[in-house]
């Protein structure tokens, strides 16, 4: 870090630092207030379910439920396929013996 | 019917208890008939506050119970006519109270009384569910700090859906923020969350600051109310919160550090040096 940056970080008041960090947690524990409790177990369930064809992350799957107007929920599932499972999918056999 | 109003914060140690203490003898001040009902089984300490602990024969869970009836369990106070205190028990038994004795208590107490204050234990263990559960206004203490605002905010979640109003769909709690131990010199140098920052971040309306005070140690020392001394300014800081709950406009006070004079300055820096 810069000499500057060293002491413009001293010189900025803790109440404004407080003030920001708990702008981004809050809103990030608001996001999560709203959804219902099987959420996590589900994108558990789906997470085992795909780890069984295809090698995957915890992180890779991101599934969240977005309220929209009115009485309807979308149920929205995210997940990032790691470039080894569709390579696999090409030369499954080559891949095997590697 | 009552007015039901829950005192609660998340965090531990903001000053709820004193706050209901506070909250509750304004009401009867000005003639509304309150009772007050301390939610912290186990650790009752309302009593103390109130100076009314050795008048305590039965409490909470004893009229749940039917071990006694309400009338026998409401301490009467002292000093005002209008008020009532309703013990918690001692009991270590965690589940001594129920959702349908709670709803008992209060539907009675609801008959005869204006206001019903429930001083909500700390946490959001069953204790402080119930106490909310019932509530019509949540007044949400607050200290000027991290971890107190973002409890608040997420008791405020539980507000509106846990409560009784959210699970019933009917206009949900109002909700009433009330920031207290704040030090208006400390914010002044930026090493305090301000009055404006929390209410950025909680977003509700503020009905009073209570600054931090000598004499509310000094009131619990001797079990007298902070509200009852117009000496203190946290009594007088907890006299216009209440005004202000019950509608009347009042401007807010103790916002500002008050200006301090050269020789004031010195004097208490001397007399600081002296106390240390």
């Amino acid at each position: 870090m810069s000499i500057f940056g060293y002491l413009r970080k001293r010189n900025e008041p803790s109440a404004s630092i407080a003030k920001e960090r708990l702008q981004i947690i809050i809103s990030h524990e608001r996001a999560q207030r709203n959804t219902p409790d099987y959420l996590p177990k589900l994108q558990e369930e789906i997470l085992a379910v795909i780890a069984k064809y295809i090698p995957i992350d915890r992180d890779q799957v991101v599934v969240s439920l977005d309220r929209a107007n009115g009485n309807s929920a979308v149920l929205e599932l995210n997940i990032t396929m790691p470039e080894e499972a569709l390579a696999t999918t090409e030369e499954p056999k080559e891949k095997a013996n590697a | 019917m009552a007015n039901i109003i829950v005192v609660t914060s998340g965090k531990g140690g903001v000053g709820k208890t004193t706050s209901s203490a506070a909250i509750s003898s304004a009401l009867a001040m000005r003639g509304h008939k309150t009772a007050v009902i301390d939610f912290d089984i186990g650790l009752r300490n309302l009593d103390l506050i109130m100076g009314c602990e050795r008048r305590v024969v039965y409490d909470f869970v004893n009229v749940i119970n039917g071990d006694a009836t309400l009338k026998q369990a409401l301490v009467k106070d002292k000093r005002l006519p209008n008020l009532f205190i309703l013990p918690a028990s001692q009991t270590r038994d965690k589940d001594a109270l129920t959702l349908e004795g709670v709803e008992r208590v209060i539907d009675e107490l609801s008959k005869t009384f204006d206001y019903i204050v429930c001083d909500s234990p700390a946490g959001i263990e069953a204790g402080a569910m119930m106490a909310m559960h019932f509530a019509d206004h949540a007044i949400i203490v607050t200290n000027p700090e991290v971890s107190s605002v973002r409890d608040s905010d997420r008791i405020l979640g539980i507000l509106a859906s846990k409560t009784k109003r959210a699970i019933d769909g009917r206009s949900p709690i109002k909700e009433h923020l009330l920031l207290t131990r704040y030090d208006p010199e400390r914010v002044m140098k930026g090493d305090m969350l301000s009055v404006d920052d929390v209410q950025d971040i909680l977003a509700i309306p503020l009905i009073g600051i209570i600054p931090e005070s000598a004499s509310v140690l000094k009131a619990s020392n001797t079990g007298t109310p902070v509200v009852l001394d117009d000496n203190s300014d946290a009594g007088i800081a907890y006299q216009d919160a209440i005004a202000r709950f019950l509608g009347e406009e009042r401007p807010m006070r103790f916002v500002n550090a008050e200006r301090k004079g050269i020789l004031r300055r010195l004097f208490s820096k001397n007399k600081e040096g002296m106390t240390a």
